[in-house]
């Protein structure tokens, strides 16, 4: 259709109708709005910062007077900010305080001291002056723990207990150091918390076990022993917004108690856009809104938050400057000295590339958790919704940790050690159930649950068995001890030993200071015991020798040895010299030809040696036969000649084209590059090239071999194409283009002469 | 470090699968006890964190609160479950039974509730 026709028609032209058809266009983006809170940075209804003290107590703060402090407000005034350097840090112009906050020359310690004395209203404005580098700047100094980690989440759409363990295995194993679950049904949900306890104790020691649901549930779940922490005690900027979600600061400073005293470990969860959506924003920018949660979170005695968005991500991301605030939002819980875990969990666009430019710069800067939840299973199944990243990207985040020489928390793990986990952990999790009279497992679902990459390949399924195990579970006040228990009698004492020694870690209480995790030696690390000393280049958080190996060690990584055996799977008895070898076993050396209408194939040294396959998955014996076919469908004939003193194309087909009696050659690499040459001609000039070796096909081949006949025969053909596609042809083959030519090259001998093959078998 | 005790009483020493064995665990066997509460709370403390360490001391008050208490006085604080007067009376009965900490903390919701109109 012509341009004319589409505009009579109202349609933009083509270039942008296929700039339309481009996934990120399925994303909403939002016009700037302060009246709808949709503005992520600086809304002109952001008050001034600013904080009255009068005789030790707080009475204005951000240009509100404590008799119209609202509830959170109040909380902070009294229980948020560090009075003693309140003064010091409120009069401390924006930009100083910010570039304190950047520079590495200013501790960790000094920045935690300065914001404990800032209201929310300053630490926007300061975090607003930063851009996309300095934020990254920061966050490296200001992360609570000095090394990072990741958390997974774990859920199905059947809340398939087999199919949860063998994935909490999996997520374990990866090396996520939490596993969040949570559930479609909620009666499901004790069921979910056994499944993720006994599978993540299959798949490593020391894993932290959560079950996202109502409070009072996950509360109850965590009280038995069969979870460890909780992170969904939800905070919110308005105090509209914050008791339409049925809680008040006082309700959930007793629940962060509550917590705390049973021995679990837990984080508050906030994060732009849940006001907005709302509609209870009440024209504040985001990013000042999150400040009051975070003061509050702080205030309340949590010892860390999960924030960057989080449900609400999408919001931000609608904005300008939304990716900004919400990698603001992670910064700032880390200025309150508390553990962040970091967002990233909520799918903010359809558009690969805006997803990932989302998280990169967290994974590049570190955090104490890179995700609130990595969607360790497939976007179908996560049961949050899909996450920023999900099992669908898990080889891609392993790349990007390679890539940038990061610890993103996560490791490669070998496709055995996969199998026998999630059999170990499905086995293990059959036993448990069985033991406690939950449910019956057959064969058949194991299999399956071992095999599944996810829970559409588990059939069907019998649902009601799994609320009634989790009724079972519930109403028969099932602890920790009873799994314990259940494990060691079916015969799995090694997991029973780890889960009750994760438990013994209740009594020290270590992992609730702040951004604590455990390692795989069930040590703790926390802003305790491993506190962040980034102070600029050379000091802070490097990966040890041991585990920067298993960053780079991605299992798609080939070598040349791996190559050389790949290919010594293709050789074949072909490609012979062409007769008894006059010495050192070299062939027959190749002699000029004298027939006008002979062209020489040109073959480089390890063909028929080290080399038998083409980067296109042809052989080199198919592409000589079909070179030979093209030959003489033009009338001409073909000699194969081996040169052994030079890998390159150029010099292989200006070579063949001197041996030949036309004068005519065709050089070609073992990796199938080829081209057609003539005697007269400067090495690197040719007539014909086929360079894209990965996409030259039989008939292709055929072609260049017919060409070069009519080249033989003074004609001027139409030259060959190459076959260009739109694939990262580069990127898949040219590391094994270097191990290609590293084989080649190993063959040269300098001065040695060119020997003639046979050509038996090709023909 | 001194080895930590369960609430119970028992070390933790003590919690071996041998024991979970003669049936000789249970859930007090795994609760906090809240000495350790309160040495965490000195430990946060020094690492800048006091809020922390008066949560950490709260929560060794809610120690000696059994779990149903423990979510009911929960539910007791959300917003328009309590009138000022029982949330003034739930602090002054956990004043009364030695949780200080636990105690200021409904007395001040109780005020802000009041001015705030989140009591019902």
């Amino acid at each position: 259709m012509t341009a004319e026709v589409n505009a009579a028609a109202g349609r933009p032209v083509g270039r942008v109708r296929f700039m339309d058809a481009q996934r990120v266009n399925l994303d909403g983006f939002a016009v700037e709005n302060a009246d709808l809170g949709l503005v992520a940075m600086r809304s002109p209804y952001d008050p001034e910062p600013g904080l009255v003290i009068s005789d030790g107590r707080v009475t204005e703060m951000d240009g509100v007077p404590e008799d119209r402090f609202d509830s959170i407000d109040a909380y902070i005034a009294r229980h948020g900010l560090d009075l003693a350097v309140a003064q010091e840090a409120m009069s401390l112009p924006d930009v100083e305080f910010a570039r304190r906050l950047v520079s590495p020359d200013v501790p960790r310690s000094e920045i935690v001291r300065l914001s404990a004395g800032a209201t929310p209203a300053k630490l926007a404005k300061v975090l607003a002056l930063l851009r996309p580098a300095e934020l990254c700047q920061a966050m490296t100094k200001m992360r609570a723990r000095r090394t990072p980690s990741n958390q997974a989440h774990v859920t199905n759409r059947l809340d398939d207990p087999l199919l949860l363990a063998a994935d909490a295995a999996t997520a374990a194993a990866f090396g996520f150091r939490e596993v969040e679950t949570t559930v479609p049904v909620l009666a499901d949900a004790p069921s979910n918390a056994v499944a993720c306890l006994v599978g993540a104790a299959a798949g490593a020691q020391g894993v932290l076990i959560q079950c996202s649901v109502e409070e009072a549930l996950e509360l109850e779940l965590g009280m038995r022993g069969l979870t460890s922490y909780a992170e969904t005690v939800s905070l919110y900027g308005t105090e509209q917004v914050f008791t339409d979600g049925d809680d008040t600061p006082w309700s959930k400073a007793f629940l962060t108690s509550a917590y705390a005293s049973r021995g679990m470990k837990m984080r508050v969860s906030s994060g732009a856009g849940a006001e907005v959506l709302m509609a209870g924003a009440e024209r504040k920018s985001m990013l000042y809104l999150e400040s009051r949660c975070v003061a509050l979170a702080r205030g309340m005695g949590a010892q860390g938050v999960q924030n960057g968005g989080i449900d609400g991500a999408s919001v931000a991301a609608a904005v300008p400057c939304g990716l900004r605030e919400l990698m603001s939002e992670n910064l700032m819980v880390m200025m309150r000295n508390l553990e962040s875990c970091s967002g990233n969990d909520a799918l903010m666009s359809e558009s690969d590339m805006r997803r990932t430019s989302r998280t990169l710069p967290i994974v590049l800067a570190g955090s104490d958790f890179m995700f609130s939840g990595f969607g360790s299973i497939q976007r179908y199944d996560n049961m949050f919704g899909p996450s920023n990243f999900n099992a669908e990207d898990i080889d891609d985040f392993l790349a990007m940790q390679r890539d940038w020489g990061v610890d993103g928390g996560l490791r490669t793990v070998t496709a055995e050690r996969i199998g026998q986990l999630r059999r170990e952990a499905a086995q293990m999790c059959r036993a448990v159930y069985q033991h406690l009279g939950l449910a019956d497992f057959t064969d058949d679902h194991l299999e399956r649950a071992v095999d599944a990459a996810g829970s559409k390949d588990l059939g069907e399924t019998d649902t009601l068995a799994v609320v009634s195990a989790a009724q079972a579970i519930r109403d028969g006040g099932l602890t920790v001890v009873d799994v314990v228990a259940a494990l060691d009698e079916t015969g799995y004492e090694a997991a029973a030993e780890r889960i009750l020694a994760m438990t013994a870690q209740r009594l020290a209480g270590d992992y609730l200071q702040t951004s604590a995790i455990f390692d795989e030696q069930l040590r703790v690390l926390s802003l305790v015991t491993d506190p962040n000393d980034y102070a600029g280049p050379g000091t802070g958080f490097e990966p040890g020798p041991e585990r920067q190996a298993e960053i780079d060690a991605i299992r798609q990584a080939r070598g040349v040895d791996d190559l050389r055996a790949e290919q010594a799977t293709s050789a074949v008895p072909l490609l012979a010299a062409a007769a008894p070898a006059p010495g050192n076993g070299a062939g027959r050396e190749a002699a000029p030809g004298q027939d006008p209408r002979e062209v020489v194939i040109g073959v480089s040294p390890a063909v028929g040696r080290d080399v038998w396959r083409c980067l296109s998955g042809l052989t080199v014996p198919e592409v000589l036969a079909e070179l030979l076919a093209g030959l003489e469908e033009e009338g001409c004939t073909g000699r194969v000649v081996r040169f052994n003193d030079t890998v390159d194309l150029g010099r292989l087909g200006l070579a063949a084209a001197r041996l030949a009696g036309s004068g005519i050659g065709i050089g070609l690499q073992g990796k199938g590059t080829a081209l057609i040459h003539r005697r007269d001609l400067a090495p690197l000039a040719n007539l014909e090239l086929y360079s894209v070796a990965p996409a030259v096909t039989p008939e292709l081949y055929r072609l260049l071999g017919a060409n070069a006949a009519r080249h033989a025969k003074g004609g001027t053909p139409d030259p060959a194409r190459n076959p260009y596609n739109d694939e990262a042809i580069e990127a898949r083959y040219h590391t094994t283009v270097i191990a290609l030519m590293a084989l080649e090259r190993a063959w040269v001998k300098p001065g040695a002469p060119p020997e003639e093959l046979s050509l038996e078998g090709l023909r | 470090m001194t080895e930590a005790r369960a609430l119970s009483g028992k070390p933790v020493g003590e919690l071996t699968l041998e024991a979970v064995r003669r049936g000789e665990i249970g859930l007090e066997d795994l609760r906090i006890h809240p000495e350790t509460l309160e040495r965490q709370a000195g430990i946060a403390e020094q690492h800048e964190n006091p809020q922390l360490a008066e949560n950490l001391r709260r929560a060794a008050e809610l120690t000696r609160l059994g779990d149903e208490e423990v979510l009911s006085i929960y539910e007791t604080l959300r917003p328009g479950r309590a009138t000022p007067a029982e949330l003034t009376a739930l602090a002054d009965s956990l004043a009364g039974r030695g949780l200080p900490r636990c105690a200021a903390l409904v007395a001040e919701a109780a005020e802000v509730y009041a001015r705030r109109g989140l009591s019902a």
